[in-house]
């Protein structure tokens, strides 16, 4: 490709101005609203400036998919990414790249003039907009990774089977019910069913925010599957304000219910035949561990 | 016709279903197994279906009526070894079966219909502990 005329000036405009419009966009940036420390303004800001520079030299003022700015796009891409990470808004983040725009224009006011300026002018603000849409995009990009795998994150960890004694399984949920979830949540308690083979699971619906006929009937048909598998439910953890909110639904929860964890699993231990007791006097030759059913 | 087989243990009767369940095999076992509480004046049934990976309402209308017949002729019916996926899927047919015993394994389906379970479960558990 045959470099035009308004290409070679935009190429001379980088490369013998490079060190006065990265002096002139570091100052800019650092009055700007991009909360970067003036050494990160000015590293950030040559390696930029330079990768442009050599894009530009090569001849490709306008296609920032070429493979001249590859450079260019790896930088961006790099100061987008943690910019992202480090959670700065987008606004602070694009303004790093269309600060460069004032710089460019005061140089190329400099080197041309008349109708080519305006020439020179239209391609670096073409230039620009690609570059900090690039940025912008990429941001977002870095974001919606960082959501989905945080989603993905709680989804794990809000679904966990615990082992309480030999027996009896607990199942604590956290988050609101929807079908999807008691889906994976029915399976998961299903399936320690089998491994453990627990007579007992206990569902502590503490962390559930808010139960409605939906999240009731998902609750009810998880403790259908679980007695079918032949373990018996006991559902805890019904706040006050919960317990209220069922009987005003009018659904009827027609299982064993405990307002508290604990009183689930003393329940649980005397089905299976255990007591609770405190030990009487501790005697000092007695061995250290004591039996675990005594503990109290 | 093929049937499946049904054993005698002392007061109860034995069925493990090792093949998929067509519907003439369900109406067939129900007739069988009729026949056969009334025959040994069994008191308990025990059905094993860790074999079965498939159901359907069908089965799952057979299990619920085989339970209701055997309480009639004053035995308990007990189906163990539900696989997670069977189970999910009878209660999503709305299927509960709410009139049938159930358990994990056979061994603590034969303690629950043998009338031990409350004692036996107990001495099992202190050897453990």
């Amino acid at each position: 490709m045959a470099v035009s005329s308004h290409d070679q000036a935009l190429v001379r405009l980088f490369a013998e101005g490079e060190a006065e419009i990265l002096a002139d966009w570091v100052s800019t940036l650092n009055l700007r609203e991009t909360r970067m420390t003036p050494q990160e303004a000015e590293s950030q800001g040559r390696a930029v400036l330079h990768a442009l520079g050599k894009a530009v030299a090569q001849g490709n003022a306008n296609d920032l998919r070429g493979a001249e700015y590859l450079e260019v796009r790896e930088v961006l891409q790099g100061f987008s990414r943690s910019r992202a990470l480090q959670g700065f808004s987008p606004t602070e983040t694009a303004t790093f790249v269309f600060s460069l725009k004032r710089s460019l224009f005061a140089q190329a006011r400099k080197t041309a003039k008349g109708d080519e300026a305006f020439q020179l002018l239209w391609r670096v603000t073409e230039l620009i907009d690609q570059l900090g849409l690039f940025t912008v995009e990429t941001y977002q990009k870095t974001r919606e990774e960082l959501i989905a795998r945080q989603g993905k994150e709680i989804e794990e960890l809000s679904t966990p089977v615990v082992k309480l004694w030999d027996g009896i399984v607990a199942l604590p949920l956290i988050g609101t019910l929807d079908s999807g979830r008691t889906q994976v949540v029915m399976q998961n308690l299903l399936e320690t069913i089998v491994q453990t083979e627990a007579e007992i699971a206990i569902i502590d619906i503490t962390g559930v925010p808010m139960v409605d006929t939906l999240t009731a009937q998902h609750l009810l048909k998880t403790v259908s599957a679980a007695r079918l598998m032949g373990a018996d439910c006991i559902i805890s953890g019904i706040r006050p304000q919960i317990a209220q909110t069922i009987v005003q639904l009018g659904v009827d929860l027609n299982v064993v219910s405990k307002a508290t964890l604990a009183d689930a699993l003393a329940l649980a231990l005397r089905r299976t035949g255990r007591v609770v007791s405190k030990l009487k006097v501790p005697s000092p030759s007695a061995p250290q561990e004591p039996p675990a059913e005594a503990r109290g | 016709m093929d049937s499946i087989p049904i054993l005698k243990i002392g007061s109860a009767l034995l069925v493990t279903i090792q093949v998929d369940m067509h519907d003439q095999l369900a109406t067939r076992l129900q007739d069988d197994l009729t026949e056969k509480i009334v025959q040994h004046r069994a008191r308990g049934v025990l059905i094993d279906i860790s074999a079965l990976e498939i159901v359907d309402s069908f089965i799952g209308r057979m299990l619920a009526n085989i339970a209701n017949v055997s309480r009639l002729l004053d035995a308990d019916t007990v189906v163990v070894g539900m696989r997670p996926e069977v189970a999910i899927t009878l209660v999503e047919l709305g299927l509960g079966l709410p009139g049938v015993k159930t358990a994990l394994n056979a061994e603590r389906g034969l303690a629950l219909i043998g009338g031990v379970s409350a004692a036996g479960q107990a001495a099992d558990d202190a050897d453990d502990d």
